[in-house]
């Protein structure tokens, strides 16, 4: 459906064309990160493509790969009806470098898809009016959707109170149970009734 | 409304019964328990199940808990409604601080009481984390007699001046005893520390 929109991105910009792929209907553009903001500058701009509408804004993160991350758009043609997801790729092993250019100048909606992008990629949109955290408070350190970022790591903004193993997280041990029967629940008179009712199996 | 049960003395017989003597703590908290006005803290789906739990249907209104205070200077028991972020721990931290005293908590539904499925960067694991908490309804979300199971057996920990936490037990226990079906946590004295 949109194979033209492929090919009039490939025949303006080859050198940045990097590849495409298809899957159910819906076709990919992956381009080099220094021309993010001209392709899709040119697809809102052009009007055979005629883009009107950035449905989504967001990343992926590869850790084996390099460039480590993707940015992802989702595009949309409210007149002519096609649709296009164009990728970019930036990033080091270490998540650094990257920097890819706002799109935000171009759809109001990139805006907040931006910071949480950000938020939880950590990539820097250069250009982009109002870089902060969207979902994260700010003193969150680091970003939490990326895979280096410990599964089990919490950043308190409330001291914890001063309780016996209070900072205990799930998952816990099966004789653990919720935090609040956790270490507390005197059990052994409870299962001694138990096996009076129910016999002991 | 209900009756004054403990050390209360009944003087003369039968109709003609007319001075009841007790003592001002039992009737204290014979006051304090049927008049809970609730503090909501709603954050997350089980708000929906609150919803439910103070319609008439249901009528709240039984147990003195019906009358909602939206400021917490007013109420005396904080109603924690849904999963407690790390950014919204300091709000509720807050609001707790703000309520007089006495005033009892009640983790309302499982992502209060300890996070529930949560076990991620942006959820506390349950509020007890932060503030202490008198009542645990467990439940995703709990049913409406939950609810009532919770608030009866925190009018009987009033009644009894009892401040540890407490949880109500499922229905479909099969230990459910004779006590309605409400189980007491005890502390032990020396807990084996886990870190």
């Amino acid at each position: 459906m949109s194979k033209a929109l492929v090919e009039l991105i490939r025949n303006k910009f080859p050198d940045a064309f990097v590849e495409t792929h298809s899957q159910v209907g819906d076709d990919t553009v992956v381009v080099k990160s220094e021309a993010w903001h001209d392709v899709c500058a040119f697809l809102k701009s052009s009007p055979d493509s005629d883009i009107d509408m950035l449905i989504d804004l967001t990343a992926v993160d590869f850790p084996e790969r390099e460039p480590r991350f993707e940015v992802v758009a989702h595009m949309y043609s409210l007149d002519l009806g096609h649709r296009l997801r164009l990728k970019t790729r930036v990033g080091d092993a270490k998540g650094e470098n990257t920097d890819v250019a706002t799109l935000s100048d171009l759809w109001g909606s990139a805006n907040w898809m931006e910071r949480e992008a950000w938020d939880m990629f950590g990539i820097v949109f250069d250009g982009h009016p109002d870089l902060r955290r969207i979902l994260m408070y700010p003193e969150f350190k680091g970003h939490p959707l990326r895979r280096d970022y410990p599964a089990d790591k919490i950043q308190p903004l409330v001291e914890y109170r001063k309780v016996d193993n209070i900072d205990k997280l799930p998952p816990f041990d099966a004789n653990e149970g919720m935090s609040f029967g956790r270490q507390t629940h005197d059990k052994t008179e409870e299962e001694s009734a138990d096996a009076e009712l129910f016999g002991d199996n | 409304m209900g009756e004054l049960k403990t050390k209360t003395e009944v003087i003369g017989e039968g109709d003609g019964a007319s001075i009841i003597t007790t003592k001002a703590e039992d009737l204290l908290h014979w006051a304090q328990k049927y008049s809970l006005f609730m503090c909501p803290f709603i954050t997350a789906c089980c708000g929906m199940e609150f919803m439910g739990v103070t319609s008439p249907r249901y009528d709240l209104a039984r147990f003195g808990a019906e009358a909602p205070r939206f400021s917490p200077r007013q109420s005396d028991l904080l109603w924690v409604v849904g999963t407690i972020t790390q950014r919204q721990a300091p709000i509720l931290k807050r609001i707790y601080d703000q309520m007089a005293e006495p005033k009892w908590v009640m983790a309302f539904g499982t992502c209060a009481s300890c996070g529930g499925f949560y076990d991620n960067y942006a959820t506390v694991a349950g509020l007890d984390k932060i503030i202490p908490c008198d009542i645990y309804i467990p439940g995703c979300p709990p049913r409406p007699e939950s609810v009532f199971d919770g608030l009866m057996l925190l009018q009987d920990k009033i009644a009894d001046g009892d401040r540890s936490p407490s949880i109500i037990k499922p229905r479909s226990d099969n230990a459910e005893g004779p006590d309605h079906g409400l189980v007491q946590l005890s502390r032990r004295d020396s807990r084996p520390s886990v870190s």
